[in-house]
C-alpha cells in the first residue's frame, strides 16, 4: 500500500477494523486472569495494563522507527546483487508521519495495537512468579526491538517480504493477519520468559508429578474468548488491507474464516479432551479457541471455508497435544498455554498457508520502493517462502528475545521472591487482593 | 549444553540464508533449507533439555 493515501472508503473500513484490535489484547487478559491463580488476578490485570501502556509509549518512541513502513526509507545490504532490505530509518518519536489517512499512518496506529498484543501473550506464560516491573522492562524491549525488527521485514518491506521478487519464492513471506509478526513473536517470547523463569513452587514434585494448578475463573476464560474473536477479525481484515493490498469487500470471507477456524479448533480440542479424560476440559477448549484464532491469521485472505476448517482442526489438534507435552515432557510451566496457542498455533498457521493459499487476486508485496502486483493463482515456491519465514522465527527471534532475556533478568529479576509467591502477587506487589470479600486460602500444592 | 542450544538456533538460520543466496535452483534451495530447519530443531530439542528441571531441585 506504500506511503500514498488510500481510498477513503477503504481508509474508513480500515479504522473500523483497527478500532476492534483492542478487544483481542482484552479478551487475552481475561484469559490470563482466570487461568491464573485468584491471589495473583489483580497483579495481572495490572500487568497487562501496564503492558500496553508501555508497549505504546515503546512503540511511539523507538518501535516505529525501526519498523516503518512500506515504501519508507530503510537500510539496505546487497547480496551478489541482490537488495536486503533489514531495517527501517524512519525518525524517533513519529516524528515526519503526517497523520492524512495515507496507509503509513493507518499502519502506525495498527501497530500500536498490535505490539500491546504482543506484549500481553507472554504475560499468561510467567503468571504468579514474574514481577511486575520486569514485565514493564521486557515489555519495552519488545517494543522497541524484537517486534519492530521482525515486523519490519515481514510487514515494512523488509528482505522476507522481497523473497519472491529477489529470488523468485513464492510472493515472498506473506502473513496477512500476525501470525508471525504478533502471534510467533509474542509466543517465543512466552517461550523465552518460561525458561528464565522457571516452574511455579509446587508444580513439579521429586517424585516425578506434575499436579496440575487449576484456573480460578473459567467464565473470564470463556467470555475472554468471544471477546477475542471480535479482535481477531478486526486485526485480520485491517492486516490484509493494509498488507496485502487487500479490499474492504473482501472483510467478509477474512471474517468467516476466522470464525470457522476458530471454532473447528475449539470443537477438535473439546471432542480429544472428552474422548481422552471422559468430559470436554474448558481450558484446553478455550486455548483451542485462540489456536485457531492464531493460526487462521496468516491465511483468512487466501483460503475458502473449507480450508479454514480444516487448518483450525488441526491447530485444535496441535496446541491440545503441544500443552501436554510441554507441561509433563518438557516441564515447561506455562499456565496461560501461551507458548502452545500463540508459537506453536502460528507456526502451523504460517505453514497451512504455503500449502492451501490461492491467490485469486494479484497480492502486493514489496522490493525497494515500488509496490509489486504479482499475478493470481497458486504461488510456486510459496511453501519455501513460509518455511523461511519460521526458519528465522525460530534462529533468530528466539535466541534474541532470550538473550535480550537474560541479560535484563541478571541486572533486574524476573522473579519474585519466594515469600510473594506464598503470599500471592496481589498481596506482595500491589499491596491488597482482587476479592477481598473471599477467604485467602494457603497454598494447597507446598509441602507442609 | 544450553549455550550450544541457543548457539544452535542462529546457526540453522545462517543455514537457510546461505541456502537463500547461494542456490537458485528451488529444489537444492528447498533442501538445504530444510537442512537447516532440522540444526534449529536440534538446537531446540538440546535448549528444552538443557532447562529440565533437576530432581534434586523439584520442590
Amino acid at each position: 500500500m506504500a506511503t500514498s493515501k488510500i481510498p477513503e472508503l477503504t481508509a474508513l473500513a480500515c479504522i473500523f477494523f483497527i478500532f476492534l484490535v483492542p478487544f483481542a489484547a482484552a479478551g487475552l487478559t481475561l484469559m490470563n486472569v482466570g487461568l491464573g491463580r485468584s491471589r495473583s488476578a489483580g497483579h495481572m490485570m495490572m500487568a497487562s495494563l501496564s503492558a500496553l501502556a508501555v508497549a505504546a509509549i515503546a512503540y511511539f518512541a523507538i518501535g516505529f522507527a525501526w519498523q516503518g513502513a512500506i515504501g519508507g526509507p530503510a537500510h539496505v545490504l546487497s547480496f551478489s546483487g541482490k537488495s536486503w532490505n533489514w531495517i527501517a530509518a524512519e525518525p524517533f518519536f513519529f516524528r515526519k508521519l503526517s497523520f492524512d489517512g495515507s496507509a503509513t499512518s493507518l499502519t502506525a496506529l495498527l501497530q500500536m495495537f498490535s505490539v500491546g498484543l504482543a506484549a500481553v501473550i507472554p504475560l499468561g506464560s510467567g503468571a504468579d512468579r514474574w514481577r511486575l516491573r520486569a514485565i514493564c522492562l521486557s515489555t519495552a524491549m519488545l517494543a522497541a526491538l524484537t517486534y519492530p525488527l521482525f515486523a519490519h521485514w515481514v510487514w515494512g518491506g523488509g528482505w522476507l517480504a522481497q523473497l519472491g521478487i529477489n529470488y523468485g519464492i513464492g510472493r515472498g513471506f506473506l502473513d496477512a493477519g500476525g501470525a508471525s509478526t504478533i502471534q510467533a513473536v509474542g509466543g517465543l517470547t512466552a517461550l523465552a520468559i518460561t525458561w528464565i523463569l522457571g516452574p511455579r513452587r509446587g508444580k513439579y514434585s521429586a517424585d516425578g508429578m506434575a499436579p496440575a494448578i487449576p484456573g480460578h475463573n473459567s467464565v473470564f476464560v470463556l467470555f475472554g474468548c468471544i471477546l477475542a474473536l471480535v479482535g481477531w477479525i478486526g486485526l485480520n481484515s485491517a492486516g490484509a488491507i493494509l498488507f496485502t493490498g487487500g479490499e474492504p469487500s473482501g472483510a467478509a470471507l477474512i471474517a468467516i474464516n476466522t470464525t470457522l477456524a476458530a471454532s473447528a479448533a475449539a470443537l477438535t480440542a473439546a471432542f480429544i479432551t472428552k474422548v481422552r479424560f471422559g468430559k470436554p476440559d474448558a481450558s484446553l477448549t478455550s486455548n483451542g479457541w485462540i489456536g485457531g484464532l492464531v493460526a487462521s491469521s496468516a491465511s483468512c485472505a487466501f483460503v475458502s471455508p473449507a480450508e479454514a476448517i480444516v487448518i483450525g482442526s488441526i491447530a485444535g489438534t496441535v496446541v491440545t497435544f503441544s500443552i501436554e507435552m510441554l507441561e509433563l515432557r518438557l516441564e515447561v510451566d506455562d499456565p496461560g498455554g501461551s507458548i502452545s496457542v500463540h508459537a506453536v498455533g502460528a507456526i502451523w498457521g504460517l505453514l497451512a498457508l504455503g500449502m492451501f493459499g490461492q491467490f485469486q487476486r494479484p497480492v502486493f508485496n514489496l522490493a525497494g520502493d515500488n509496490l509489486i502486483g504479482l499475478t493470481s493463482g497458486v504461488a510456486s515456491g510459496q511453501w519455501l517462502a513460509q518455511l523461511i519465514g519460521v526458519a528465522t522465527l525460530l534462529g533468530f527471534v528466539l535466541p534474541l528475545t532470550y538473550v535480550a532475556n537474560l541479560v535484563l533478568n541478571r541486572f533486574y529479576p524476573y522473579r519474585v521472591a519466594v515469600e510473594g509467591e506464598r503470599q500471592g502477587m496481589d498481596l506482595h506487589e500491589l499491596g491488597a487482593g482482587a476479592y477481598p470479600e473471599f477467604v485467602t486460602h494457603t497454598d494447597e500444592f507446598l509441602p507442609r | 549444553m544450553k549455550a550450544v542450544g541457543i548457539l544452535m538456533l542462529p546457526a540453522g538460520w545462517f543455514l537457510v540464508l546461505a541456502a537463500i543466496v547461494l542456490f537458485p535452483n528451488p529444489a537444492l534451495c528447498g533442501a538445504f533449507v530444510l537442512v537447516g530447519f532440522a540444526v534449529e530443531a536440534l538446537g531446540l530439542g538440546l535448549t528444552f533439555r538443557s532447562h529440565l528441571i533437576p530432581r534434586e531441585e523439584k520442590r
